[in-house]
């Protein structure tokens, strides 16, 4: 049967966008008068719109990590991956947008009616900062505004072909079956991982670390990577469930839903493993330049810092821990909903401090951005998924999955 | 009146799986079954309930993670405070950071020690201890059902023999139950 999306669905989706965009407008119009309005503004789609590309982005690595390894058990979840994988094409629209603003705006660089700086994105493209900052100048070959935009380029081209060809090839596999089309996504999948191993560090510098660009950390593309396969695989989830309470994906057992909650599980473990590596040797070589970065958020952001950390860490392990939590619906929706907000969060303090200092708070605006951007996220996902049966048919590997069992 | 126990032996798993689901439908009870790798699947068939190892697995991590943050307390806080990259060393809460991988490798090494001893000790495949599979091919290619005659009080040994003949075994034998451990 195909998918189609249900009116209950569409009323929540659309009143769910609305209202995040009253709250949104309320909020700038309450907060039009302070300084920090615009880069406030300019953070909040920077974190919105790289928060949810990067779900696709992560959905599209699993999905390729999938043909690269010749999995079997994942054939009946495939269509929800490619699903969520396909907001990349949006997220790309909107990070060059934004991109191509902040160009614009010689990276955001806000002072007040005194001169004094309030705020910034991209102070690196400030031609005016650069000149009298001899760090920033020296890091000119990698942080210049025609060396960002090669490499962006690159990176979106080729997320945005693999995502297609993927697509495509997922479609075809429905008619024409055999295992040809199978080996060729074996090779893609595997050309796609080297790629992405790269791209995924070096975009994470470009795009989140220059916002504090005297710092740098040769983690942080690992780091952001963690954050975002544990946010796609509790995307994942949420979908399967989803689906599977209205009738849908009747060939997804216990055992693929125990398996993603495994992925769930992991990821987190990843991402905090990153988290306090990354930490600990800042902590303990203890060298003022770069122990800025985590003093300012840890005396700034207290509550948000340590509290996405506890949210990230804590949550998954204790509650994931047992097989019964893994298999069971209901604690594995709370556990996503939370691990969600939690890697919101992450995003935002990779972002705030770095773009507006100790001024940044979550108000109407941050809620009402989120809410508009997950609305319209899940309107995309769901969109697709309407456009294909939900149950590949052809896959080589497609009998196996009916029949996982662990 | 000694046990009897037939000891009925396949030459590959499958068989064996598909046999043994035949058997339980007809209410053949089987106590356990000898194999040189684990069967996937085998276990809710014959009614093995699912392993306690996860429990064993958690007191044990919580065991090393306790004794090592009493370690930090008493070593390097209390008794002889020592001074790396001048790092705090007045309280554990300090100086935690710098403890957290030895904590880690603490929960880890009692975790994994742990489940493997009781592992050991609750299979009773300790090294030195007899072994007590009932073939020694058992370590090989063969795979062998056990099926006492006292956990099948309603079945006579006959019915018992002519219901596993019919499900592709390689060779069947009836003897006393002998306890070897």
């Amino acid at each position: 049967m195909e998918y189609q999306i249900s009116s209950k669905a569409k009323r929540t989706i659309i009143a769910t966008v609305v209202l995040g965009l009253i709250l949104f407008i309320v909020g700038a119009i309450l907060d039009s008068d302070s300084e920090q309005f615009q880069t406030r503004l300019l953070s909040n789609f920077l974190i919105d719109g790289f928060f949810f590309f990067a779900i696709a982005l992560g959905a599209l690595f699993f999905l390729a990590l999938q043909y690269a390894t010749e999995t079997g058990w994942y054939v009946a979840i495939k269509r929800v991956i490619e699903g969520v994988a396909s907001w990349v094409v949006v997220g790309i629209g909107i990070l060059l947008v934004l991109f191509l603003a902040l160009t614009f705006m010689d990276g955001g660089y806000v002072t007040n009616a005194h001169g004094h700086h309030v705020g910034h994105i991209y102070q690196w493209m400030d031609p005016q900062i650069v000149e009298h900052d001899a760090m920033i100048a020296g890091k000119a070959p990698f942080l210049t505004k025609p060396f960002f935009w090669v490499v962006t380029v690159l990176y979106f081209t080729v997320y945005f072909l693999f995502y297609r060809g993927f697509r495509k090839r997922s479609l075809q596999e429905d008619i024409e079956g055999g295992t040809k089309i199978h080996y060729k996504n074996y090779v893609k999948g595997a050309l796609f991982l080297v790629l992405f191993g790269y791209f995924s560090s070096t975009s994470s510098w470009h795009w989140i670390m220059s916002i504090d660009a005297h710092w740098f950390s040769t983690l942080f593309g690992w780091y952001t990577f963690g954050g975002m396969w544990c946010t796609s695989m509790t995307v994942i989830m949420l979908l399967i469930i989803y689906l599977k309470r209205n009738g849908y994906l009747e060939q997804v057992n216990d055992s693929h839903i125990h398996d993603v909650g495994k992925w769930i599980f992991a990821t987190s473990f990843l991402w905090s493993y990153l988290f306090f590596s990354q930490y600990m040797l800042y902590w303990y070589a203890d060298i003022p330049e770069e122990v800025i970065y985590y003093v300012q958020r840890i005396d700034q952001y207290p509550v948000i810092y340590w509290g996405m950390f506890i949210i990230n860490f804590t949550i998954p392990m204790l509650i994931l821990m047992s097989r019964e939590a893994k298999r069971n619906p209901g604690i594995l929706m709370f556990v996503c909903f939370i691990i969600i907000i939690g890697h919101w969060g992450d995003v935002y303090m990779l972002i705030t401090p770095g773009s507006m200092g100790e001024h940044g708070s979550i108000g109407l605006i941050e809620v009402g951005l989120f809410m508009t951007f997950a609305g319209v996220f899940t309107y995309y996902i769901l969109n697709t998924l309407t456009k294909a049966p939900l149950m590949p048919k052809n896959h080589p590997y497609l009998d196996e999955s009916k029949h996982h069992e662990i | 009146m000694s046990d009897r126990v037939i000891y009925a032996t396949y030459d590959d798993d499958h068989t064996l799986l598909e046999g043994a689901k035949k058997l339980v439908a007809d209410g053949v009870h089987i106590t356990d079954v000898f194999s040189p790798f684990p069967i996937h699947g085998i276990d809710p068939v014959i009614g093995v309930k699912h392993t306690r190892m996860g429990i064993v697995a958690m007191m044990f991590a919580v065991t090393g993670l306790m004794l090592a943050v009493i370690g930090f307390q008493y070593f390097m806080i209390a008794d002889w405070p020592m001074n790396i990259g001048g790092k705090p060393s007045f309280t554990l809460l300090q100086n935690f950071p710098s403890f957290v991988p030895i904590a880690f490798e603490f929960t880890v090494l009692f975790a994994a020690h742990g489940m493997a001893l009781v592992y050991f000790l609750r299979n009773k495949t300790l090294p030195g201890m007899p072994a007590d599979n009932p073939y020694p091919r058992n370590t090989d290619d063969r795979f062998t059902m056990e099926i006492r005659l006292s956990d099948n009080h309603d079945m006579s040994s006959e019915d018992l023999h002519a219901k596993i003949k019919q499900t592709g075994i390689v060779e069947i034998e009836e003897k006393d139950y002998v306890v070897i451990k």
